[in-house]
């Protein structure tokens, strides 16, 4: 909110520096966060600011008040004019093409001389002119303009950076003293404010004057609202009808007569452009002011416009009817757009129809016109929610919906048509009837709530005073009342009843048993009743207080038992095993489309799936949630692949699986991976090395597991559909499968922008594994006794898998057969069509004590054995 | 005969004299030493020389054998210091070309902001608790203290899950923030033990989604990570004390903090805090808007309404609740300009932690 200081000021003083001012009012919750400099000299230095700093300085003594006596013709240029103006030192002839001065052209000596703002000879202004983003400044100087000298000038808006208005030279207020410094006479400050919904009650000079006050310990002071009421009585004139206060809980009504349509002086409508609201004429200037002064919003209805259609109606004077909208309602709105109408808009109308959509914008066919005298002027309350419902539906966002759509207390109503009919008659004549006309069938409860010191001690960890507690609500306008109260067994008690009034607290001496009564005051709407109160009163306490004096403490409070968090721990502990095994960790977005997801299948082979779709996406290609982290790593590969040839990723998060009858999918954590490209990095010294494959995952596979002492792990030819079928392992521990991986299904590739080198994939559930993960495992003593190493090659049909050789071994070696590896596989001419060679490397070891050859050679022919007649192989020799 | 071993010895020597490299050394061996060199020669033949002269020429030759022997570990000996000198002297690589490379993997750099927050927490005694991504709009809002329509709704824009059925006024939608998980994880709690629920003390991580355009500056993913203690004596000063510790940890032991009164349905009072900025220590630059000060979290006393939703009764328990984004917090640190490098996944940004 745009708020210029000289308007505050009106209402509270001010001593503080402007930008010690606006730090206090952003700690105290009013965020300044622009401060912009009208016509006064902006800060200067490198040194750190409250707020982003704005504005252009006036020089005082060249930028000043001017009075122009005379407007005459060019000699040499129609679109010219020359004026005799005084500076309060001498006479100049200024040279302007301003066309409003183009209506005294030639008129002689002015009764009234215009009053304007000049810049005398080298002075320097905006540059009105400039094409550039960036402000550009001019300094004026002496030429010839179509034969006439030229060497200062009458300013726009523009050039003195007040607004983007440059059809025309401002025109100052008759009263303007000539000569005197223009920034002495209007300069100003304004001060952007960010307004958070709590803080609505203050969208208006007077909230943040009172903040001010209550921050700074100034007194508020109130607009007059005190109209002299020429006219008849208005009882009679017009009359209201709520039928649902829940929806309009008080409407009022004053008028005002034969007013005459013209400019709002130009104080008026300066302090209306700084603050961000159009100049139109006085009237509408004066529901503007007033709103921004006050924070209640008006309208302004052409009283004869509601006369004639009553009068058309058969009836004698209008009635003003509120209600809910029906079903096909329509109404044509002052920006002429034909608004079609929801139920749960609320609508002012007569008895013809609706007028108005209550609290957001008025009707096109009431409204005030330029041939307007007679206004009735209104101020109500409407309910927040359907304002709020109504501003988004239409997207009619307006200064009066803002208002309404985050709460006016209905007691506002009165004073803002009070100060309204007052500005309309200073500034457009007229004489204001006698008395309004005011339903107000809902009154809001204003909220009283009971607070001791104690329980600013329980909340903020500070110790006030009852003193200071209501001293510092009275400052916010809050009625507070102090009781007397004694505690029994703890349990805290009235026993006095009331023991003092506001003014006559100063006897209490027992604080921790006083009893604050704090009634709201008739402003705000954000109190709430009981402890909820009690925490708005805490914060209203600590803001003025200061955030910064309340210390800094480190909690006392008991500890919560130790809970941990497993999967968590297991899932960082994965992070750090893929890691150290030089994969990088992604985050993928997890708002994908089925489009993409399918994909990972071959073309034509996708299931159906169910996916969790959004209703209101940002794009076609974030349409749901993921239901695959595989798509998502393989996205990334993709985009990729282009940048550099080697990838190497993982992934761990959640899919989420709708399932029939449960309310939210469920989200499932998951972990992804994939390689591609070469098994080392380019560089001079390793020229050529080969591409990662399946077993390249495969050991990133059986290293991580391993790292979580999984117990049984078995790798069986798996047949997930994205994977090539002869290239594709499912793991289990034991009977449970936890995932699946193998080289990308050549179809699949083919979805992707992918070159045709190998890429190996794998996903796992995540929570399928945590729950297998032991939380301890065994260590095995080092064997002191010395180990029988020995080699043995196998001859066996290519088909036979090598895991079931390697288990054949296992089980016949039984306990002293410690290790076997697999050290070389083979196939050729030495071992024949359709055969492989594996060739292991044995450790026979006994815990307790040597082993003979005797013994080792009977196990090697236990398994020589075996291999032949169970396997069909034979020794390799 | 001694005569003879004389010359034998200065043959041998002189022999040796002439050797250059460690390879002759075996061959001289052979010649000079072996079983049919000369000075053997002479022991094979002693039987041939007199009685009398037996000894001393046996113990001469003797002297001569161990002389040779002596003289061939000091020639070893030599060679081989003189072929290590050479090396030193010779071999000479570039240690200006690079280093092998070697494939290294590294954590997203979100994950290495939350750990960092993780630890400090920790240390401080708040333990993690993850909940669920997508939510009902009573868990998101309604229970946090947001009615339907209320005006803060506005600053969080959703995502609406289709359900594929009409939900009135609880529709399904993707977290905007993780304070939902206050309310599951509070009611987690309060059903151990309802009339005296343990204290709380947890941080929330996890990810948000908001309807946003996607700019440099906004995404319509990001994580957050809140946090939440509750007790019978909590106190704003102690969330004062608790997130400035936090601020001096992650940010640098002098660094001040700040706090602002600002507006979160679910917190009254409610605060912004804001740090010294640690780029330029308060001075003012561009990434403070020349302020001196960092906008990191929100955070505030847990509201009533939120306390009694989460089963703990406002009237005997208070509490404090905070929330920050660590992308935020990453791009602060690392001067990154663009919100969506984080979930791009290119690598040329990822390799840089």
């Amino acid at each position: 909110m745009k708020t210029p200081l000289s308007w505050l000021k009106e209402y509270v003083d001010i001593e503080l520096p402007t930008e010690e001012l606006a730090r206090r009012m952003t700690l105290a919750g009013l965020e300044v966060e622009e401060i912009r400099y009208v016509g006064y000299p902006l800060p200067e230095g490198d040194k750190r600011r409250e707020a982003k700093i704005t504005g252009f300085a006036w020089d005082p003594d060249e930028i000043v008040v001017g009075a122009i006596h005379e407007v005459m013709p060019h000699p040499n240029a129609d679109r010219l004019v020359l004026c005799r103006l005084e500076d309060g030192e001498e006479e100049h002839t200024v040279l302007t093409g301003a066309p409003n001065l183009f209506p005294y052209k030639g008129k002689g000596e002015l009764d009234s001389p215009l009053k304007v703002a000049y810049a005398r000879e080298g002075a320097t202004v905006i540059d009105a002119y400039s094409e550039s983003e960036e402000t550009e400044y001019t300094t004026i100087q002496r030429k010839k303009i179509r034969g006439v000298d030229s060497y200062s000038m009458a300013c726009s808006e523009r050039e003195l950076g007040i607004s983007d208005e440059h059809e025309g030279i401002i025109i100052l207020d008759e009263d303007a003293p000539t000569g005197l410094p223009l920034v002495d006479y209007m300069g100003d400050v304004v001060f952007d404010i960010a307004i958070t919904p709590n803080f609505a009650r203050d969208a208006n000079i007077i909230g943040v004057a009172r903040e001010i006050a209550a921050i700074t310990g100034q007194e508020l002071r109130y607009p007059d609202l005190d109209v002299a009421q020429r006219g008849d009585p208005i009882q009679g004139k017009v009359k209201i009808e709520i039928t649902d206060p829940e929806l309009n809980p008080r409407f009022a009504f004053g008028l005002i007569e034969n007013v005459k349509i013209q400019p709002s002086p130009y104080k008026v409508r300066l302090r209306l452009k700084l603050s961000g609201v159009r100049a139109i004429n006085a009237l509408v200037d004066a529901t503007n002011y007033a709103m921004l002064e006050l924070g209640e919003p008006l309208h302004a209805f052409d009283y004869d416009i509601l006369q004639a259609r009553a009068q058309e109606a058969g009836a004698a004077a209008p009635t003003i009817i509120t209600r809910a909208a029906k079903q096909g309602e329509t109404l044509v709105t002052l920006d002429d757009e034909e608004r079609q109408l929801d139920d749960f808009t609320v609508l002012v109308t007569d008895q013809s129809g609706p007028l108005a959509l209550a609290g957001v914008m008025g009707g096109a066919a009431s409204e005030v016109h330029e041939e307007t005298t007679n206004v009735l002027l209104e101020g109500a309350a409407w309910n927040m929610i359907n304002t709020r419902r109504t501003v988004m539906s239409q997207n009619l966002p307006s200064e009066a919906a803002y208002r309404f759509s985050r709460g006016v207390h209905p007691e506002l109503a009165p004073q803002g048509v009070w100060r309204g009919l007052k500005l309309m008659h200073e500034w457009a004549g007229g004489t204001v009837s006698q008395g309004l006309v005011d339903e107000y069938p809902l009154p809001p409860e204003d909220p009283t709530v009971e607070i001791t010191p104690g329980d600013v001690r329980r909340w903020l960890g500070i110790d006030l005073n009852v003193e200071e507690i209501v001293s510092i609500l009275e400052s916010l306008a809050f009625t507070c009342r102090v009781s007397e109260r004694l505690s029994v067994n703890g349990e805290q008690s009235s026993v006095n009843g009331e023991q003092s009034s506001v003014n006559g607290h100063q006897s209490l001496t027992t604080d921790h048993y006083s009893l604050i009564t704090v009634t709201t005051p008739k402003h705000r709407l954000d109190i709430g009743a009981g402890v909820v109160g009690k925490a708005d009163l805490m914060e209203e306490i600590a803001r003025v207080y200061g955030y910064d004096r309340v210390p800094e403490t480190r909690m006392a409070d008991a500890l919560p038992p130790q809970r941990g968090n497993r999967e968590l721990d297991i899932e960082e502990k994965l992070r750090d095993m893929l890691v150290n095994l030089g994969l990088q960790e992604v985050i993928s977005h997890r708002l994908t489309s089925p489009e993409n997801e399918a994909r990972r299948f071959p073309a034509g082979e996708a299931p159906k799936e169910v996916y969790a779709p959004l209703v209101n996406p940002i794009s076609p290609e974030r349409s749901a949630l993921r239901r695959s982290l595989l798509a998502s790593v393989l996205n990334t590969v993709e985009g990729n692949y282009r940048i550099q040839d080697r990838v190497a990723i993982f992934e761990i998060g959640p899919v989420f699986l709708p399932h029939e009858g449960e309310e939210l999918p469920v989200e499932s954590p998951r972990l992804a991976m994939a390689i591609t490209g070469p098994r080392s990095l380019p560089d001079w010294g390793t020229a050529g090395t080969r591409e990662m494959d399946f077993y390249d995952l495969k050991g990133i596979v059986e290293t991580a597991l391993g790292a979580l002492h999984l117990d049984g792990i078995r790798y069986e030819r798996g047949g997930n559909p994205s994977f090539h079928p002869g290239k594709c392992a499912d793991v289990f521990v034991g009977e449970e499968k936890i995932g699946s991986f193998g080289e990308l299904h050549p179809l699949v590739r083919e979805n992707y922008d992918l070159p045709e080198t190998t890429l190996a994939a794998a996903v796992f559930d995540l929570s399928a594994l945590t729950a297998l993960v032991p939380t301890l495992f065994d260590v095995d003593s080092i064997p002191n006794q010395p180990p029988v190493l020995e080699d043995l090659a196998v001859v066996i049909d290519e088909d036979v898998p090598a895991e079931k050789v390697a288990a054949l071994i296992r089980q016949t070696g039984g306990k002293i057969l410690t290790d076997l590896r697999l050290f070389d596989v083979y196939r050729g001419d030495q071992v024949g069509e359709g055969k492989k060679s594996l060739a292991y490397s044995l450790v026979y070891q006994h815990p307790e004590r040597t082993l003979t050859d005797k013994e080792v050679a009977k196990v090697r022919k236990s398994i020589v054995y075996r291999v032949e007649r169970e396997l069909g192989g034979k020794l390799r020799e | 005969m001694l005569e003879k071993i004389g010359e034998i010895k200065k043959t041998a020597l002189d022999a040796l004299a002439k050797i250059e490299g460690e390879e002759g050394l075996d061959q001289w061996k052979v010649t000079h030493l072996g079983r049919s060199s000369a000075i053997m020669d002479v022991f094979k033949n002693m039987g041939s020389v007199p009685k009398e002269e037996r000894g001393n020429v046996g113990r001469t030759a003797n002297q001569v054998k161990q002389a040779l022997q002596a003289a061939l570990d000091e020639k070893k000996e030599a060679l081989h210091q003189a072929e290590i000198q050479r090396a030193l002297q010779e071999e000479k690589i570039d240690i200006t070309l690079p280093g092998y490379a070697i494939p290294r993997g590294r954590l997203h750099p979100t994950t290495q902001t939350l750990r960092e927050i993780y630890r400090v927490f920790a240390d401080m005694g708040f333990q993690i608790y993850r909940s669920r991504e997508v939510e009902t709009d009573e868990f998101n809002f309604q229970l946090l203290n947001f009615p339907p329509h209320h005006p803060a709704r506005e600053m969080q824009d959703s995502f609406y899950v289709d359900s594929g059925e009409e939900r009135g006024e609880n529709p399904i939608l993707l977290r905007t923030h993780t304070s939902p998980g206050q309310i599951r994880a509070m009611r987690e709690f309060t059903a151990e033990n309802p009339d005296n629920p343990p204290p709380v003390r947890i941080i929330l991580p996890g990810m948000c989604y908001r309807y946003e355009q996607v700019s440099a500056r906004s995404e319509t993913q990001f994580t957050q990570v809140e946090g939440l203690a509750v007790g019978h004596d909590v106190t704003f000063s102690d969330l004062k004390g608790t997130l400035s510790d936090f601020a001096r940890r992650m940010f640098g032991k002098n660094v001040d903090s700040r706090f602002r009164a600002s507006h979160f349905p679910f917190t009254e009072p409610s605060a912004e805090m804001d740090i010294e900025c640690f780029l330029c220590g308060g001075a003012g630059c561009s990434v403070c808007k020349h302020t001196g000060w960092l906008e990191i979290l929100g955070c505030g006393m847990v509201h009533p309404n939120v306390l009694s939703n989460g089963g703990y009764d406002p009237e005997r328990y208070s509490g404090f609740a905070f929330g920050m984004g660590p992308e935020r917090i990453t791009m602060l640190r690392y001067h990154i300009e663009d919100i969506r490098y984080f979930w791009a996944n290119d690598m040329r940004f990822l390799e840089q932690f």
